[in-house]
Protein backbone atom coordinates (compact mmCIF):
# COMPACT_ATOMS: atom_id res chain seq x y z
CA UNK A 1 0.00 0.00 0.00
CA UNK A 2 1.52 3.47 -0.82
CA UNK A 3 3.09 5.25 2.11
CA UNK A 4 1.27 8.18 3.04
CA UNK A 5 2.91 10.90 5.41
CA UNK A 6 0.82 11.20 8.42
CA UNK A 7 -0.71 7.45 9.00
CA UNK A 8 -3.77 9.31 11.43
CA UNK A 9 -4.82 10.80 8.53
CA UNK A 10 -5.68 8.20 5.81
CA UNK A 11 -8.79 7.73 3.43
CA UNK A 12 -10.62 4.66 3.26
CA UNK A 13 -9.48 3.54 -0.45
CA UNK A 14 -6.11 2.93 2.16
CA UNK A 15 -7.54 0.43 4.32
CA UNK A 16 -10.25 -1.25 2.71
CA UNK A 17 -12.16 -2.06 -1.12
CA UNK A 18 -15.79 -1.91 -2.35
CA UNK A 19 -18.14 -2.78 -4.75
CA UNK A 20 -21.73 -1.04 -6.19
CA UNK A 21 -24.54 -2.60 -7.27
CA UNK A 22 -28.07 -1.23 -8.08
CA UNK A 23 -31.70 -2.67 -7.61
CA UNK A 24 -34.27 -0.04 -9.12
CA UNK A 25 -33.29 3.84 -7.19
CA UNK A 26 -31.71 1.62 -4.68
CA UNK A 27 -27.63 1.33 -4.14
CA UNK A 28 -25.59 -0.55 -2.35
CA UNK A 29 -22.18 -0.62 -1.88
CA UNK A 30 -19.92 -3.11 0.09
CA UNK A 31 -16.97 -2.35 2.11
CA UNK A 32 -14.45 -4.40 2.93
CA UNK A 33 -11.04 -3.89 4.36
CA UNK A 34 -7.48 -5.27 3.25
CA UNK A 35 -6.66 -6.13 7.32
CA UNK A 36 -9.00 -8.24 8.99
CA UNK A 37 -8.04 -6.25 11.96
CA UNK A 38 -9.48 -3.13 10.53
CA UNK A 39 -12.81 -4.52 10.42
CA UNK A 40 -13.62 -2.86 14.18
CA UNK A 41 -11.96 0.51 12.89
CA UNK A 42 -14.16 0.87 9.72
CA UNK A 43 -17.20 -0.36 12.31
CA UNK A 44 -16.50 2.35 14.57
CA UNK A 45 -16.09 4.66 11.90
CA UNK A 46 -18.11 4.30 8.99
CA UNK A 47 -21.64 4.50 10.66
CA UNK A 48 -24.92 4.76 8.91
CA UNK A 49 -24.96 9.09 9.96
CA UNK A 50 -21.51 9.30 8.29
CA UNK A 51 -22.50 7.95 5.24
CA UNK A 52 -25.68 10.02 5.21
CA UNK A 53 -23.58 13.05 5.47
CA UNK A 54 -21.04 11.97 2.68
CA UNK A 55 -23.78 10.81 0.57
CA UNK A 56 -26.19 14.08 1.04
CA UNK A 57 -25.44 15.46 -2.18
CA UNK A 58 -27.79 12.11 -3.52
CA UNK A 59 -29.64 12.99 -1.01
CA UNK A 60 -30.74 9.16 0.39
CA UNK A 61 -33.62 8.65 1.83
CA UNK A 62 -31.97 5.87 4.54
CA UNK A 63 -29.01 4.85 5.02
CA UNK A 64 -28.72 0.92 5.94
CA UNK A 65 -25.37 -0.64 7.56
CA UNK A 66 -25.26 -4.87 7.63
CA UNK A 67 -22.20 -6.15 9.66
CA UNK A 68 -20.69 -9.41 8.03
CA UNK A 69 -17.85 -10.62 10.58
CA UNK A 70 -17.83 -13.90 8.69
CA UNK A 71 -17.60 -12.30 4.92
CA UNK A 72 -14.80 -9.34 6.72
CA UNK A 73 -16.76 -7.02 5.59
CA UNK A 74 -20.15 -4.57 5.71
CA UNK A 75 -22.99 -3.99 3.21
CA UNK A 76 -24.03 -0.67 3.12
CA UNK A 77 -27.53 0.10 1.44
CA UNK A 78 -28.51 3.92 0.33
CA UNK A 79 -32.38 3.78 -0.40
CA UNK A 80 -33.57 6.15 -3.42
CA UNK A 81 -29.91 7.22 -3.80
CA UNK A 82 -30.14 6.92 -8.12
CA UNK A 83 -32.32 9.58 -8.89
CA UNK A 84 -35.04 7.28 -9.70
CA UNK A 85 -32.28 4.36 -11.05
CA UNK A 86 -31.92 3.57 -14.72
CA UNK A 87 -35.51 4.07 -15.34
CA UNK A 88 -35.32 7.95 -14.97
CA UNK A 89 -32.08 9.06 -13.57
CA UNK A 90 -30.69 12.05 -15.42
CA UNK A 91 -26.99 10.91 -13.87
CA UNK A 92 -24.20 10.27 -16.16
CA UNK A 93 -23.55 7.24 -14.08
CA UNK A 94 -27.57 5.69 -13.52
CA UNK A 95 -26.67 2.71 -12.02
CA UNK A 96 -24.22 4.37 -9.64
CA UNK A 97 -21.26 2.03 -10.06
CA UNK A 98 -18.85 4.87 -9.47
CA UNK A 99 -20.10 5.81 -5.71
CA UNK A 100 -18.08 2.92 -4.44
CA UNK A 101 -15.18 4.88 -5.33
CA UNK A 102 -16.82 7.96 -3.41
CA UNK A 103 -17.26 6.06 -0.37
CA UNK A 104 -13.49 4.94 -0.17
CA UNK A 105 -12.67 8.90 -0.66
CA UNK A 106 -14.20 8.73 3.06
CA UNK A 107 -11.27 10.40 5.29
CA UNK A 108 -10.49 7.84 8.18
CA UNK A 109 -8.84 8.78 11.51
CA UNK A 110 -6.10 5.73 12.50
CA UNK A 111 -4.90 7.33 16.23
CA UNK A 112 -8.62 7.08 18.13
CA UNK A 113 -8.50 9.10 20.60
CA UNK A 114 -8.74 6.56 23.66
CA UNK A 115 -11.99 5.87 25.03
CA UNK A 116 -10.52 5.47 29.03
CA UNK A 117 -6.95 5.29 30.10
CA UNK B 1 -27.82 -42.54 -9.21
CA UNK B 2 -26.54 -39.00 -8.82
CA UNK B 3 -23.33 -37.10 -9.79
CA UNK B 4 -20.42 -36.52 -7.38
CA UNK B 5 -19.35 -33.52 -8.84
CA UNK B 6 -21.21 -31.22 -11.27
CA UNK B 7 -19.44 -28.19 -13.62
CA UNK B 8 -21.16 -25.17 -14.23
CA UNK B 9 -19.53 -22.39 -16.36
CA UNK B 10 -20.50 -18.86 -17.34
CA UNK B 11 -20.50 -17.58 -20.65
CA UNK B 12 -22.19 -13.96 -20.42
CA UNK B 13 -23.07 -11.88 -17.71
CA UNK B 14 -25.70 -9.72 -19.43
CA UNK B 15 -26.60 -9.08 -22.92
CA UNK B 16 -23.08 -6.68 -23.91
CA UNK B 17 -21.29 -8.97 -22.77
CA UNK B 18 -17.80 -10.62 -24.52
CA UNK B 19 -19.32 -12.45 -26.82
CA UNK B 20 -16.03 -14.94 -27.08
CA UNK B 21 -15.50 -15.32 -23.09
CA UNK B 22 -17.47 -18.80 -22.99
CA UNK B 23 -14.82 -20.35 -25.25
CA UNK B 24 -12.37 -20.83 -22.47
CA UNK B 25 -14.69 -22.31 -20.59
CA UNK B 26 -16.23 -25.06 -22.70
CA UNK B 27 -12.57 -25.89 -23.75
CA UNK B 28 -11.53 -26.25 -20.38
CA UNK B 29 -15.10 -27.97 -19.60
CA UNK B 30 -14.45 -30.44 -22.00
CA UNK B 31 -11.55 -32.00 -20.63
CA UNK B 32 -13.50 -32.50 -17.70
CA UNK B 33 -16.61 -35.54 -17.51
CA UNK B 34 -19.36 -35.71 -15.16
CA UNK B 35 -22.42 -32.83 -15.43
CA UNK B 36 -21.58 -30.28 -17.61
CA UNK B 37 -23.24 -26.83 -18.12
CA UNK B 38 -23.07 -23.24 -19.46
CA UNK B 39 -25.06 -20.53 -18.36
CA UNK B 40 -25.52 -17.38 -20.00
CA UNK B 41 -27.02 -14.42 -18.64
CA UNK B 42 -28.34 -11.80 -20.66
CA UNK B 43 -31.65 -10.22 -18.79
CA UNK B 44 -31.08 -7.05 -17.15
CA UNK B 45 -34.32 -5.46 -15.98
CA UNK B 46 -35.50 -3.82 -18.92
CA UNK B 47 -33.73 -5.49 -21.35
CA UNK B 48 -36.96 -8.11 -21.83
CA UNK B 49 -39.01 -5.09 -22.61
CA UNK B 50 -36.18 -3.62 -25.13
CA UNK B 51 -36.98 -7.19 -26.20
CA UNK B 52 -40.55 -6.35 -26.78
CA UNK B 53 -40.53 -3.36 -28.73
CA UNK B 54 -38.04 -4.75 -31.29
CA UNK B 55 -40.19 -7.65 -31.69
CA UNK B 56 -43.17 -5.48 -32.17
CA UNK B 57 -41.23 -3.70 -34.97
CA UNK B 58 -40.31 -6.68 -36.74
CA UNK B 59 -37.24 -7.48 -35.37
CA UNK B 60 -35.82 -10.46 -33.13
CA UNK B 61 -37.55 -10.95 -29.41
CA UNK B 62 -34.59 -12.90 -28.32
CA UNK B 63 -31.17 -11.71 -28.13
CA UNK B 64 -29.59 -10.06 -30.94
CA UNK B 65 -26.44 -11.71 -30.32
CA UNK B 66 -27.28 -15.22 -30.08
CA UNK B 67 -25.06 -15.88 -32.53
CA UNK B 68 -22.05 -13.92 -31.44
CA UNK B 69 -22.15 -15.83 -27.56
CA UNK B 70 -23.47 -19.59 -29.37
CA UNK B 71 -20.99 -19.42 -32.62
CA UNK B 72 -18.01 -19.97 -30.79
CA UNK B 73 -19.18 -22.37 -28.41
CA UNK B 74 -21.81 -24.64 -29.52
CA UNK B 75 -19.80 -27.76 -32.10
CA UNK B 76 -17.74 -28.07 -28.55
CA UNK B 77 -20.85 -28.31 -26.37
CA UNK B 78 -22.79 -30.27 -28.40
CA UNK B 79 -20.09 -32.93 -29.39
CA UNK B 80 -18.99 -32.86 -25.61
CA UNK B 81 -22.11 -33.07 -23.91
CA UNK B 82 -21.87 -29.84 -22.60
CA UNK B 83 -25.65 -28.85 -21.61
CA UNK B 84 -26.64 -24.93 -22.23
CA UNK B 85 -28.99 -23.21 -20.08
CA UNK B 86 -29.91 -19.16 -20.73
CA UNK B 87 -32.26 -16.84 -20.84
CA UNK B 88 -31.28 -15.38 -24.14
CA UNK B 89 -35.16 -16.57 -25.23
CA UNK B 90 -36.44 -13.27 -23.70
CA UNK B 91 -39.49 -11.90 -25.45
CA UNK B 92 -39.55 -14.80 -27.78
CA UNK B 93 -37.65 -18.10 -26.79
CA UNK B 94 -39.22 -20.40 -29.40
CA UNK B 95 -37.76 -17.99 -31.70
CA UNK B 96 -34.53 -18.60 -30.18
CA UNK B 97 -34.48 -22.20 -30.85
CA UNK B 98 -35.54 -21.70 -34.61
CA UNK B 99 -32.29 -19.39 -34.70
CA UNK B 100 -30.25 -21.98 -32.80
CA UNK B 101 -31.73 -24.55 -35.36
CA UNK B 102 -30.76 -22.52 -38.23
CA UNK B 103 -27.45 -21.70 -36.98
CA UNK B 104 -26.65 -25.63 -36.04
CA UNK B 105 -27.21 -26.03 -39.82
CA UNK B 106 -25.23 -23.42 -41.15
CA UNK B 107 -22.84 -24.55 -38.63
CA UNK B 108 -22.70 -28.34 -40.78
CA UNK B 109 -23.96 -29.63 -37.03
CA UNK B 110 -26.39 -31.75 -36.28
CA UNK B 111 -29.78 -30.32 -35.16
CA UNK B 112 -29.81 -30.55 -30.80
CA UNK B 113 -32.01 -31.31 -28.01
CA UNK B 114 -34.16 -27.62 -27.40
CA UNK B 115 -36.35 -27.12 -24.96
CA UNK B 116 -38.11 -23.49 -24.34
CA UNK B 117 -39.70 -22.74 -21.06
CA UNK B 118 -42.91 -20.29 -21.24
CA UNK B 119 -44.92 -18.75 -18.53
CA UNK B 120 -43.06 -15.99 -17.40
CA UNK B 121 -44.65 -13.81 -19.68
CA UNK B 122 -47.75 -12.19 -17.54
CA UNK B 123 -49.19 -10.05 -19.83
CA UNK B 124 -52.62 -12.03 -19.68
CA UNK B 125 -54.61 -13.85 -18.02
CA UNK B 126 -55.34 -13.88 -14.48
CA UNK B 127 -51.78 -12.81 -13.45
CA UNK B 128 -52.18 -9.61 -15.95
CA UNK B 129 -55.10 -8.45 -13.53
CA UNK B 130 -53.10 -9.01 -10.63
CA UNK B 131 -50.04 -6.83 -11.91
CA UNK B 132 -52.94 -4.20 -12.90
CA UNK B 133 -53.95 -4.01 -9.46
CA UNK B 134 -50.09 -3.62 -7.90
CA UNK B 135 -48.78 -1.53 -9.99
CA UNK B 136 -48.53 2.11 -8.71
CA UNK B 137 -47.31 3.41 -12.07
CA UNK B 138 -50.26 4.10 -15.08
CA UNK B 139 -48.47 4.49 -18.40
CA UNK B 140 -49.42 1.53 -21.42
CA UNK B 141 -47.37 -2.11 -20.16
CA UNK B 142 -44.92 -2.84 -22.51
CA UNK B 143 -43.97 -6.02 -21.41
CA UNK B 144 -44.41 -7.26 -17.76
CA UNK B 145 -42.83 -10.95 -16.81
CA UNK B 146 -42.19 -12.91 -13.32
CA UNK B 147 -39.19 -13.88 -12.80
CA UNK B 148 -39.77 -17.43 -12.39
CA UNK B 149 -37.20 -20.02 -10.73
CA UNK B 150 -35.42 -23.16 -11.51
CA UNK B 151 -38.33 -25.97 -11.72
CA UNK B 152 -39.02 -25.19 -15.64
CA UNK B 153 -35.32 -25.35 -15.90
CA UNK B 154 -35.16 -29.09 -14.11
CA UNK B 155 -37.97 -29.99 -16.21
CA UNK B 156 -36.69 -29.25 -19.26
CA UNK B 157 -33.33 -31.07 -18.44
CA UNK B 158 -35.31 -33.77 -17.03
CA UNK B 159 -36.99 -33.92 -20.85
CA UNK B 160 -33.24 -34.30 -22.29
CA UNK B 161 -32.50 -30.81 -23.38
CA UNK B 162 -29.11 -30.36 -24.92
CA UNK B 163 -30.08 -26.39 -24.89
CA UNK B 164 -32.76 -25.03 -22.14
CA UNK B 165 -33.98 -21.59 -23.62
CA UNK B 166 -36.24 -19.45 -21.30
CA UNK B 167 -37.27 -15.87 -20.90
CA UNK B 168 -37.05 -14.49 -17.53
CA UNK B 169 -36.05 -16.89 -14.73
CA UNK B 170 -34.52 -15.62 -11.86
CA UNK B 171 -30.78 -15.18 -12.68
CA UNK B 172 -29.18 -17.36 -9.97
CA UNK B 173 -32.05 -19.97 -11.00
CA UNK B 174 -30.03 -20.73 -14.26
CA UNK B 175 -27.46 -22.67 -11.94
CA UNK B 176 -29.85 -23.75 -9.44
CA UNK B 177 -31.44 -25.82 -12.29
CA UNK B 178 -28.93 -27.83 -13.41
CA UNK B 179 -27.67 -28.54 -9.92
CA UNK B 180 -31.20 -29.96 -8.82
CA UNK B 181 -31.74 -31.98 -11.68
CA UNK B 182 -28.16 -33.72 -11.29
CA UNK B 183 -27.91 -34.30 -7.35
CA UNK B 184 -31.80 -34.85 -7.62
CA UNK B 185 -31.85 -32.14 -4.36
CA UNK B 186 -35.86 -31.92 -3.03
CA UNK B 187 -37.48 -28.51 -3.84
CA UNK B 188 -37.38 -28.26 -0.01
CA UNK B 189 -34.33 -28.74 0.75
CA UNK B 190 -33.65 -25.31 1.81
CA UNK B 191 -29.75 -25.28 2.71
CA UNK B 192 -29.37 -27.15 -0.24
CA UNK B 193 -31.19 -25.22 -2.65
CA UNK B 194 -29.71 -21.87 -0.86
CA UNK B 195 -26.02 -23.26 -1.85
CA UNK B 196 -27.15 -23.15 -5.58
CA UNK B 197 -28.81 -20.54 -5.57
CA UNK B 198 -25.85 -18.79 -4.23
CA UNK B 199 -23.58 -20.38 -6.82
CA UNK B 200 -25.71 -18.89 -9.23
CA UNK B 201 -25.41 -15.49 -7.80
CA UNK B 202 -21.57 -16.10 -7.99
CA UNK B 203 -21.83 -17.10 -11.74
CA UNK B 204 -24.60 -15.04 -13.09
CA UNK B 205 -22.33 -11.88 -13.44
CA UNK B 206 -19.92 -13.52 -15.51
CA UNK B 207 -15.64 -12.07 -15.12
CA UNK B 208 -17.32 -9.75 -12.07
CA UNK B 209 -16.07 -12.70 -10.13
CA UNK B 210 -12.89 -13.69 -11.34
CA UNK B 211 -11.20 -9.98 -12.00
CA UNK B 212 -13.78 -7.87 -13.53
CA UNK B 213 -15.11 -4.76 -12.31
CA UNK B 214 -12.15 -5.25 -9.58
CA UNK B 215 -8.94 -3.54 -10.83
CA UNK B 216 -7.76 -0.67 -9.14
CA UNK B 217 -3.74 -0.11 -9.78
CA UNK B 218 -1.41 -0.96 -7.20
CA UNK B 219 -4.13 -1.65 -5.15
CA UNK B 220 -5.76 -4.69 -6.29
CA UNK B 221 -4.14 -5.73 -9.70
CA UNK B 222 -5.42 -7.79 -11.92
CA UNK B 223 -3.92 -9.43 -14.69
CA UNK B 224 -4.92 -9.31 -18.45
CA UNK B 225 -8.31 -7.87 -18.37
CA UNK B 226 -8.10 -8.02 -22.10
CA UNK B 227 -8.55 -11.71 -21.80
CA UNK B 228 -10.37 -12.40 -19.07
CA UNK B 229 -11.10 -16.21 -17.95
CA UNK B 230 -15.13 -16.31 -17.39
CA UNK B 231 -16.24 -18.51 -14.04
CA UNK B 232 -16.24 -21.88 -13.32
CA UNK B 233 -17.92 -23.64 -10.53
CA UNK B 234 -17.52 -27.33 -9.49
CA UNK B 235 -20.19 -28.23 -7.42
CA UNK B 236 -19.84 -30.76 -4.70
CA UNK B 237 -23.38 -32.57 -3.95
CA UNK B 238 -23.99 -31.00 -0.68
CA UNK B 239 -23.82 -27.55 -2.40
CA UNK B 240 -20.19 -26.86 -1.12
CA UNK B 241 -18.45 -25.35 -4.57
CA UNK B 242 -15.45 -23.71 -5.50
CA UNK B 243 -15.06 -20.89 -7.91
CA UNK B 244 -12.34 -20.80 -10.05
CA UNK B 245 -11.01 -19.71 -13.94
CA UNK B 246 -9.69 -21.53 -17.07
CA UNK B 247 -6.19 -22.10 -16.89
CA UNK B 248 -4.06 -19.46 -19.25
CA UNK B 249 -6.94 -17.03 -19.33
CA UNK B 250 -6.06 -13.38 -17.63
CA UNK B 251 -8.15 -12.36 -14.70
CA UNK B 252 -7.62 -13.69 -11.15
CA UNK B 253 -9.97 -15.53 -8.55
CA UNK B 254 -9.24 -14.56 -5.12
CA UNK B 255 -11.01 -14.26 -1.51
CA UNK B 256 -11.46 -10.36 -2.60
CA UNK B 257 -13.33 -10.86 -6.01
CA UNK B 258 -15.25 -13.33 -4.47
CA UNK B 259 -16.35 -11.54 -1.44
CA UNK B 260 -17.03 -8.38 -3.23
CA UNK B 261 -19.66 -10.53 -5.47
CA UNK B 262 -21.17 -12.11 -2.75
CA UNK B 263 -22.52 -8.72 -1.74
CA UNK B 264 -23.28 -7.41 -5.36
CA UNK B 265 -26.76 -5.92 -5.49
CA UNK B 266 -27.65 -7.50 -2.58
CA UNK B 267 -30.43 -5.61 0.03
CA UNK B 268 -30.51 -7.61 3.59
CA UNK B 269 -27.70 -10.40 3.08
CA UNK B 270 -29.89 -12.68 5.57
CA UNK B 271 -32.66 -12.63 3.60
CA UNK B 272 -31.85 -12.43 -0.40
CA UNK B 273 -35.28 -13.17 -1.85
CA UNK B 274 -35.57 -15.75 -4.81
CA UNK B 275 -37.99 -17.72 -6.14
CA UNK B 276 -36.73 -21.19 -5.21
CA UNK B 277 -35.58 -19.97 -1.49
CA UNK B 278 -34.87 -17.09 0.31
CA UNK B 279 -31.10 -16.98 0.84
CA UNK B 280 -28.85 -15.84 4.03
CA UNK B 281 -25.30 -14.88 3.44
CA UNK B 282 -24.68 -14.09 6.56
CA UNK B 283 -22.44 -17.26 7.54
CA UNK B 284 -21.09 -17.64 3.97
CA UNK B 285 -17.42 -18.96 4.27
CA UNK B 286 -14.40 -18.42 1.89
CA UNK B 287 -10.99 -20.06 1.84
CA UNK B 288 -8.53 -20.27 -0.42
CA UNK B 289 -8.02 -23.86 -2.33
CA UNK B 290 -5.41 -23.41 -4.79
CA UNK B 291 -4.00 -20.70 -7.52
CA UNK B 292 -7.20 -18.93 -8.64
CA UNK B 293 -9.83 -21.40 -6.47
CA UNK B 294 -11.96 -20.29 -3.84
CA UNK B 295 -14.04 -22.08 -1.67
CA UNK B 296 -17.52 -20.87 -0.80
CA UNK B 297 -19.35 -22.40 1.93
CA UNK B 298 -21.95 -22.23 4.23
CA UNK B 299 -25.21 -20.88 2.14
CA UNK B 300 -28.03 -21.12 4.52
CA UNK B 301 -32.15 -21.20 3.54
CA UNK B 302 -35.50 -20.64 4.28
CA UNK B 303 -38.42 -21.12 2.58
CA UNK B 304 -39.40 -19.49 -0.98
CA UNK B 305 -42.01 -16.61 -0.86
CA UNK B 306 -45.55 -17.36 -1.46
CA UNK B 307 -45.18 -14.50 -4.02
CA UNK B 308 -42.98 -13.89 -7.22
CA UNK B 309 -41.70 -10.75 -8.17
CA UNK B 310 -42.39 -9.67 -11.82
CA UNK B 311 -41.37 -6.70 -13.86
CA UNK B 312 -44.06 -4.04 -15.48
CA UNK B 313 -42.32 -2.37 -18.05
CA UNK B 314 -44.14 0.87 -19.56
CA UNK B 315 -42.67 3.25 -21.76
CA UNK B 316 -41.08 6.61 -20.17
CA UNK B 317 -40.50 9.13 -22.45
CA UNK B 318 -37.19 10.06 -24.11
CA UNK B 319 -33.85 10.88 -22.95
CA UNK B 320 -31.47 13.17 -24.43
CA UNK B 321 -27.38 14.05 -24.00
CA UNK B 322 -25.40 16.57 -25.28
CA UNK B 323 -22.30 17.19 -24.39
CA UNK B 324 -18.67 19.89 -25.23
CA UNK B 325 -15.30 20.48 -24.53
CA UNK B 326 -13.57 23.29 -23.46
CA UNK B 327 -9.85 23.39 -22.74
CA UNK B 328 -6.66 24.79 -21.83
CA UNK B 329 -6.28 28.12 -19.84
CA UNK B 330 -9.18 28.67 -18.00
CA UNK B 331 -11.02 26.01 -19.07
CA UNK B 332 -13.15 25.66 -16.09
CA UNK B 333 -14.66 28.92 -16.00
CA UNK B 334 -15.76 28.88 -19.68
CA UNK B 335 -17.31 25.10 -18.88
CA UNK B 336 -19.13 26.57 -15.63
CA UNK B 337 -20.08 30.06 -18.26
CA UNK B 338 -21.73 27.52 -20.69
CA UNK B 339 -23.47 25.69 -17.93
CA UNK B 340 -24.81 28.45 -16.98
CA UNK B 341 -25.91 30.13 -20.67
CA UNK B 342 -27.89 26.60 -20.80
CA UNK B 343 -29.75 26.48 -17.53
CA UNK B 344 -31.20 29.77 -18.57
CA UNK B 345 -32.25 28.76 -21.91
CA UNK B 346 -33.67 25.69 -21.12
CA UNK B 347 -34.99 27.50 -18.13
CA UNK B 348 -36.72 30.48 -20.92
CA UNK B 349 -38.03 27.16 -23.04
CA UNK B 350 -39.78 25.65 -19.94
CA UNK B 351 -38.01 22.56 -19.32
CA UNK B 352 -38.86 20.91 -15.75
CA UNK B 353 -36.07 17.86 -16.06
CA UNK B 354 -32.73 18.76 -16.98
CA UNK B 355 -29.31 18.42 -15.57
CA UNK B 356 -25.90 20.07 -16.39
CA UNK B 357 -22.76 18.32 -15.40
CA UNK B 358 -18.93 19.14 -15.86
CA UNK B 359 -17.50 15.85 -16.42
CA UNK B 360 -14.42 15.51 -14.93
CA UNK B 361 -15.28 17.95 -12.34
CA UNK B 362 -18.53 17.00 -10.73
CA UNK B 363 -20.57 14.70 -13.13
CA UNK B 364 -20.30 11.44 -10.48
CA UNK B 365 -20.18 12.56 -7.13
CA UNK B 366 -22.75 15.56 -7.87
CA UNK B 367 -20.31 18.16 -5.62
CA UNK B 368 -21.17 21.83 -6.10
CA UNK B 369 -19.16 23.08 -9.04
CA UNK B 370 -15.96 24.65 -7.96
CA UNK B 371 -15.94 28.35 -7.95
CA UNK B 372 -11.85 28.93 -7.59
CA UNK B 373 -10.26 28.95 -10.52
CA UNK B 374 -8.96 25.09 -10.41
CA UNK B 375 -6.22 24.53 -13.82
CA UNK B 376 -8.19 21.70 -15.75
CA UNK B 377 -6.65 21.09 -18.34
CA UNK B 378 -10.12 20.38 -20.04
CA UNK B 379 -13.38 19.84 -18.87
CA UNK B 380 -16.34 18.63 -21.02
CA UNK B 381 -19.93 19.89 -20.51
CA UNK B 382 -22.72 17.23 -20.47
CA UNK B 383 -26.79 18.46 -20.56
CA UNK B 384 -29.44 15.53 -19.72
CA UNK B 385 -33.04 16.17 -20.70
CA UNK B 386 -36.09 14.22 -20.04
CA UNK B 387 -38.87 15.05 -21.99
CA UNK B 388 -42.33 13.35 -23.25
CA UNK B 389 -41.54 13.90 -27.11
CA UNK B 390 -38.19 13.50 -29.03
CA UNK B 391 -38.93 16.33 -30.69
CA UNK B 392 -38.48 18.29 -27.38
CA UNK B 393 -35.87 16.59 -26.28
CA UNK B 394 -34.05 17.16 -29.16
CA UNK B 395 -35.04 20.84 -29.11
CA UNK B 396 -32.90 21.13 -26.08
CA UNK B 397 -30.51 18.99 -27.54
CA UNK B 398 -29.80 21.93 -30.21
CA UNK B 399 -29.32 24.42 -27.59
CA UNK B 400 -25.78 22.67 -27.05
CA UNK B 401 -25.02 22.62 -30.51
CA UNK B 402 -25.63 26.36 -30.82
CA UNK B 403 -22.90 27.10 -28.23
CA UNK B 404 -20.60 26.57 -30.72
CA UNK B 405 -21.64 30.04 -32.22
CA UNK B 406 -23.40 31.68 -29.55
CA UNK B 407 -21.20 30.04 -26.04
CA UNK B 408 -18.11 30.70 -24.40
CA UNK B 409 -14.55 30.60 -26.49
CA UNK B 410 -13.08 27.71 -27.57
CA UNK B 411 -16.22 25.27 -27.21
CA UNK B 412 -15.61 22.16 -29.21
CA UNK B 413 -16.98 18.65 -30.08
CA UNK B 414 -20.28 18.49 -29.75
CA UNK B 415 -21.91 15.11 -29.85
CA UNK B 416 -25.34 14.28 -29.24
CA UNK B 417 -27.90 11.37 -28.26
CA UNK B 418 -31.90 10.47 -28.08
CA UNK B 419 -32.81 7.08 -26.61
CA UNK B 420 -36.88 6.06 -25.69
CA UNK B 421 -36.92 5.46 -22.38
CA UNK B 422 -38.40 1.85 -20.58
CA UNK B 423 -39.73 2.42 -17.22
CA UNK B 424 -39.62 -0.73 -14.81
CA UNK B 425 -41.64 -1.35 -11.79
CA UNK B 426 -41.43 -4.35 -9.89
CA UNK B 427 -44.79 -5.66 -8.43
CA UNK B 428 -45.21 -8.84 -6.39
CA UNK B 429 -47.94 -11.26 -7.43
CA UNK B 430 -48.92 -14.46 -5.99
CA UNK B 431 -46.92 -17.40 -6.84
CA UNK B 432 -50.36 -19.85 -7.77
CA UNK B 433 -51.09 -16.94 -10.85
CA UNK B 434 -48.13 -17.95 -13.21
CA UNK B 435 -47.82 -21.02 -14.43
CA UNK B 436 -45.10 -22.67 -16.58
CA UNK B 437 -44.63 -24.90 -19.46
CA UNK B 438 -41.37 -26.53 -20.84
CA UNK B 439 -41.84 -27.14 -24.48
CA UNK B 440 -39.44 -29.16 -26.99
CA UNK B 441 -38.26 -27.42 -29.80
CA UNK B 442 -39.92 -28.60 -32.70
CA UNK B 443 -42.50 -29.51 -30.85
CA UNK B 444 -42.96 -33.53 -31.37
CA UNK B 445 -46.36 -33.27 -33.40
CA UNK B 446 -46.99 -37.32 -32.46
CA UNK B 447 -44.80 -39.42 -29.95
Amino acid sequence: MPDRPDPSSLRLHDLAHARAGDKGDRLNISLFPYDPADWDLLARQVTEARMMEHFAMRQPERVTRFDLPALGGFNFVLERALGGGVNSSLYLDAHGKCLSFHLLSLPITRAEPADAC
Amino acid sequence: MTAERVYIGCGAGFAGDRPDGGRAVVEDLARKSGPRFMIYETLAERTLAQAQLRRMNGGPGYLPRLDAFLRPVLETCLKSGIRIVSNFGAADPEGACRRIAALCAEMGLPQPRMVYVLGDDVMTGAARAAIDTARRETGDLVAANAYIGAASVVEALDMGAEIVVTGRVADPSLALGPLVHSFGWGWQDWDLLAAGTLCGHMLECGAQVSGGYFADPGLKDVPDLAHLGFPLAEVAEDGSFVITKPSGTGGCVTLQTVREQVLYEIDDPARYLTPDVVLDLTAVHLSEAGPDRVQVSGARGWPRPDTLRAMACHRGGWLGEAEISYAGPNALPRGRLAAGVLETRLRDLGYARTRVDLIGVNAIADQALPQQALQLPEVRLRLAVAADSAQLAQTALDEVESLYLCGPAGGGGVRRSLVERLTSEPVLIERDLVRTWAIPYPEVANA
